[in-house]
């Protein structure tokens, strides 16, 4: 039937611990051949047991592994997971000897397939786990988690019970018309509920865009010119989180790159060294290449030079940076300054990086500017996949023909079929079915009767 | 040896054995009491919210239901004028003397119909197939086709307070064994349970102490025939009431001795939850302080007034209190009592789109056996029943509505495939496309297949198709006539009143602005064209984005309903499928996507897993 599949569940080399799944039918008897403890056939499911994975009487790893029998398990089959002590080469070699043994190498989110078909989860808590997996940091785990355990959901349900009470009431007034005791709905009160709405999916979308970047991180380059001290900056802001800065293989030392926390929310570095590769041009900075690196991002940090008058090419570049967030860091503040800046909008950050000074300004500049201190702990209430993102846009622009709706004077009927698509498409975000739920609300909210 | 025999003389029944003996079939309609023919045992009334678009359904396929109501009416009333086009629907009060007179009149009239009065206690069977019917005193009759009709009368129980006595409305006889008998060839027997409340003799009525509720001034026909027959100035009217705070008093120290709150404690029925009785209204609404009641008249031939609303099944001696306190009614004369029915139904997932059976073939069910319940519900399943009954017989394809082009077809669809738990009414919020199923396009939407099977005679669908003609020339007239801003125009407009023109438009573009009618277009264009071809081209301009939208919508839907599910499939091949899932898909045996996706309980996940397996198992075959 179907096969047993195995990954590595943590990310590589990070954590202290890293975790291997494994999941099929044959989990409990694959993993057996690798291991010195207890009979693993014998011991009760969600139990967790000590002792060594073994690769021909030879000790691998000293773990901790976990039993969770089906069906009841993330993915409703037999589930163990090896807490191996990590370290890359060990924790690849336990995975090998998987795979050796009759496992397959599972594909990227092949356990929340498994778990989606298998009927374990519905589609929003599945996209919440794909999240889940991908998550890099703290705080983009927890809107995983969040989305699972169904904050999203509830805020989605809070929308729609607004709606189907009007929906219903409208269903009620067209299906029982002689009954005049029960509220009539005007269209001053479709209006109010489309203002809500209104308000609430914009709040949301608005969320939701912050929270992508907390999911995928907040992607930023450092443009300047060269020896404006784009490195010791970007030296600077990596050097202080302990971060890994790789270089991308095969453009030696074209971009550098690496990640930092900022309060738990992933800054995606890039500097932008390689534009200095035009020594034999005049331009100095090469302008068309940094507008294209400014495209793909979601904060530019523009460094100048305090002591120098702004060049014409880094004046096109500012020109050109349209509303992209963008910070204008003046570096060598501690020097005399030559710079005149022409009047911008942009917030200026004064730094000095050899002497490690504004840095703490900086980063606070770069929270400001995201919004990221408003982003509470417990307030993950947006939505973090494409799907539902769109879903909910399109929920906007019926919202919008509602408006124009009303203004034209479409009777009210009509303006229920849009209210109806709202509450249809709100659904599918949750992925919720919903044939009779509708009647069924009409007849518990209303009384009518011969 | 008929072609068709059809059991019982409901409303189901009436439309099936018309079809069949109009289509030319031998047609034999059995009969517990030919004098109950065409009856109306609950509420005077013919039409309503989407009951009324049904019935103009009903006529644009060439059934009986609008032309008899049109040639009985007390009163006549269009729904929901305010509320937007796609709701309006018409509501007649109905003379309970008159429409069955005239509807045992037109079934006498034709010519391949006979109808005979006994009760059908069995089916004769054999391999599955529906044979004939065995009659109570043993006698068989033998058709090709089989068409069961039967109301309330499997199995009916009347219950008053704690009395359950066998019998159907009016003291009727049911039948008793046949439900049985169904069960025994395969069928699920479900029971049900319905109400209806007192009539009132009309001369203990104090009518100043209620309020009147009159008709439309303006003439209507539920019939495309278009001809009137009641007197628009002289209807009768209805009259509104409220229930006091002694009446809920009343019920609530006497709840107990309700056949549904105790009196009687072998209730298996389940109810209507559109139609609760007044204690059940009580019990479940108890922060409301009154019930709204309607005073119905019956007929002109005789002093019931029906008292909507006040359904109920206490005995007698509380009915009497209960109806004492109301306003106006202190000194009523409660001609019937109010009483609960309990009934046995089959389960409508048994049921293809056709309304055959899947259990027997040539065996055909309409009306309150397949669970619902209204008088135009049946008749529209009935005539549905007859049509494909014929057309069986006559080796066609059965005439299957969808849901984006009739209520029947939506009432149908949601019979087979969801399935019912409590006795079904439509309602408007059961179609998703009904803008698309309008009062004024019923006959746009579904003459030509009246046509095609043979029930639209020639004239009428020439007529049909000049309309249609007319409606096309005057779209294509407003599109190509122009106005400008000439001062005579301007000062027009500014009486309407609406904006005024900066450059020239179409009177088509004109007639979208809301506060333009008809009434203004013919001030620049003089056309004379009926009342109804004006509303509908008024409908299609004005909200010409809307009815795209939900075109394209249906358009998705009759996609999915396009993709055929083999009638051979196996579901517990498939892997992975949810239990659930497995279990609907096998009994309701879906014959499209569009169909499996609306079953409750199968998810879009179980639905991918089908089409790959579909398109594993028999597609590379081709």
């Amino acid at each position: 039937m179907k096969d047993t599949i195995a990954a590595i569940s943590t990310a590589l080399g990070v954590g202290a611990i890293s975790i291997i799944r494994v999941s099929g039918e044959d989990a409990i008897e694959i993993v057996s051949k690798i291991w010195k403890g207890k009979n693993l056939k014998d011991v009760p499911t969600h139990t967790i047991h000590y002792g060594f994975i073994v690769s021909q009487d030879k000790t691998i790893d000293e773990v901790l592994l976990t039993v969770m029998k089906s069906p009841k398990t993330f993915t409703k089959e037999d589930i163990i997971e090896i807490n191996s002590h990590g370290g890359i080469a060990t924790t690849n070699r336990i995975l090998e000897l998987l795979l050796l043994h009759g496992c397959r190498l599972a594909e990227p989110g092949e356990f929340t397939k498994r778990a989606f078909l298998n009927g374990r989860i519905d589609l929003i808590e599945a996209e919440g786990v794909m999240d889940l997996i991908s998550a890099k940091t703290e705080k983009s785990r927890n809107l995983a988690i969040n989305q699972m355990t169904g904050q999203v959901s509830n805020l989605i349900h809070e929308l729609r019970n607004q709606l189907v009470e009007v929906i219903s009431n409208i269903e009620v007034n067209i299906d029982y018309p002689e009954y005049e005791d029960i509220e009539v709905v005007t269209i001053e009160k479709i209006q109010k509920t489309n203002q809500y709405l209104k308000a609430k999916i914009e709040e949301i979308l608005k969320k939701s865009e912050t929270g992508s970047l907390i999911k995928e991180g907040i992607k930023t380059v450092i443009v300047g010119k060269p020896n404006v001290g784009k490195s010791s900056l970007l030296n600077r802001l990596l050097e202080e989180e302990k971060a890994i800065v790789t270089d991308i293989a095969g453009t030696t030392r074209d971009i550098v790159e690496g990640d930092i926390l900022l309060d738990g929310i992933l800054l995606h570095m890039i500097d932008t060294a390689g534009i200095r590769k035009t020594r034999d041009q005049v331009e100095s900075i090469g302008v068309k290449k940094s507008l294209e690196w400014i495209k793909k991002a979601d904060l530019v940090l523009f460094v100048l030079n305090n002591e120098e008058e702004m060049t014409l090419e880094e004046e096109e570049i500012l020109k050109q940076i349209g509303d992209k967030p963008t910070i204008l860091i003046i570096n060598k503040s501690d020097l005399l300054a030559k710079l005149k800046l022409p009047e911008l909008t942009f917030p200026v950050v004064p730094i000095s990086a050899l002497k490690n000074e504004g840095i703490d300004e900086l980063k606070e500049k770069i929270k400001e500017l995201f919004h990221l201190e408003e982003i509470e702990q417990s307030d993950y209430t947006y939505l973090s996949s494409a799907r539902s993102i769109s879903l909910l846009k399109k929920c906007q622009n019926i919202v919008e023909s509602i408006e124009e709706g009303i203004e034209s004077q479409v009777p009210i009927d009509m303006l229920e079929i849009d209210l109806k698509n709202i509450w249809n498409l709100l659904g599918e975000i949750i992925g919720e079915t919903y044939t009779e739920e509708l009647v069924d609300e009409i007849f518990s909210r209303f009384c009518l009767g011969k | 040896m008929y072609d068709v025999i059809v059991v019982g003389g409901g409303h189901a029944g009436c439309e099936a054995s018309l079809a069949c003996a109009r289509k030319g079939h031998k047609t034999l309609l059995v009969t517990g009491n030919i004098k109950n023919i065409a009856d109306m045992p609950c509420n005077p009334s013919i039409g309503g919210s989407a009951k009324g678009i049904v019935v103009r359904e009903i006529d644009a396929l060439g059934g009986e239901m609008g032309r008899n109501a049109d040639k009985s009416l007390l009163q006549m009333k269009m729904l929901n004028v305010a509320k937007g086009p796609a709701v309006q629907a018409l509501r007649a009060q109905a003379d309970k003397i008159t429409y069955p007179k005239n509807m045992l009149k037109t079934l006498r009239e034709e010519k391949n119909l006979e109808i005979k009065e006994s009760l059908v206690e069995d089916l004769i069977v054999e391999d599955k197939k529906a044979k004939g019917v065995v009659l109570e005193d043993g006698e068989k009759i033998f058709a090709s086709s089989i068409i069961l009709t039967t109301g309330t009368y499997l199995k009916a129980d009347i219950l008053v307070g704690s009395t359950r006595t066998r019998e159907g409305p009016h003291g009727e006889r049911p039948s008793n064994h046949l439900s049985d008998k169904l069960r025994e060839y395969g069928f699920d027997i479900i029971r049900l349970k319905t109400g209806t409340p007192q009539r009132i003799d009309k001369n203990s009525i104090d009518f100043s102490k209620t309020k009147e509720e009159k008709g439309d001034s303006t003439a209507h026909t539920f019939s495309f025939d278009n001809e009137i027959y009641y007197d628009v100035d002289n209807q009768e009217p209805c009259h509104l009431i409220y229930t006091q705070p002694e009446t809920h008093q009343i019920i609530r120290e006497n709840l107990e001795k309700s056949s549904m709150y105790g009196g009687l404690s072998d209730i298996k029925g389940v109810g209507p939850r559109y139609c609760p009785s007044i204690e059940d209204k009580i019990v479940r609404f108890a922060d409301k302080e009154r019930h709204q009641l309607f005073l119905e008249p019956e007929s002109l031939y005789y002093d019931d007034i029906y008292l909507q609303g006040f359904s109920t099944s206490m005995p007698r001696d509380v009915q009497e209190k209960m109806v004492h306190s109301l306003p106006g009614l202190e000194h009523a004369k409660i001609l019937k009592y109010a009483y609960a029915i309990e009934y046995d139904a089959i389960d409508s997932k048994q049921l293809k789109q056709s309304l055959e059976t899947k259990v027997l073939e040539n065996l055909y069910t309409a009306g309150q056996i397949n669970g619902t319940s209204g008088y135009e519900e049946a008749a529209c399943q009935g005539l549905i029943a007859g049509i494909n009954a014929s057309l069986k017989l006559e080796g066609k394809e059965p005439l299957i509505l969808k849901r984006n082009e009739a209520y029947i077809g939506v009432l149908i669809d949601d019979l087979v495939t969801k399935g019912i738990i409590d006795p079904y009414r439509l309602l408007t919020s059961r179609a998703e496309y009904r803008l698309l199923l309008r009062h004024d396009n019923a006959d746009i939407r579904l003459r030509e297949y009246g046509y095609q099977v043979g029930l639209v005679p020639q004239e009428k669908y020439d007529k049909f198709l000049l309309k249609k003609k007319k409606i096309e020339e005057v779209k294509e007239l407003l599109r190509t006539t122009k106005i400008t801003p000439l001062e005579e125009t301007q000062k027009y407009l500014e009486t309407i009143p609406t904006t005024t023109l900066k450059d020239g438009i179409s009177l088509y573009e004109f007639l979208r602005r809301p506060e333009v009618t008809f009434k203004h277009i013919k001030h620049f264009l003089p056309l004379t064209i009926d009342r109804e071809i004006e509303e509908l081209i008024t409908i299609d301009i004005k909200y010409e984005g809307y009815i795209e939208k939900a075109n394209k919508e249906a358009a998705k839907m009759v996609d999915l309903d396009n993709k055929k599910i083999p009638s051979d499939i196996n579901y517990d091949a498939i892997h992975n499928l949810a239990s659930e899932a497995k279990q609907k898909l096998k009994k309701i045996m879906p014959t499209s996507i569009g169909q499996a996706l609306r079953i409750s309980g199968v998810n879009p996940a179980d639905i991918s897993l089908i089409m790959v397996y579909i398109k594993k198992e028999y597609h590379h075959e081709s």
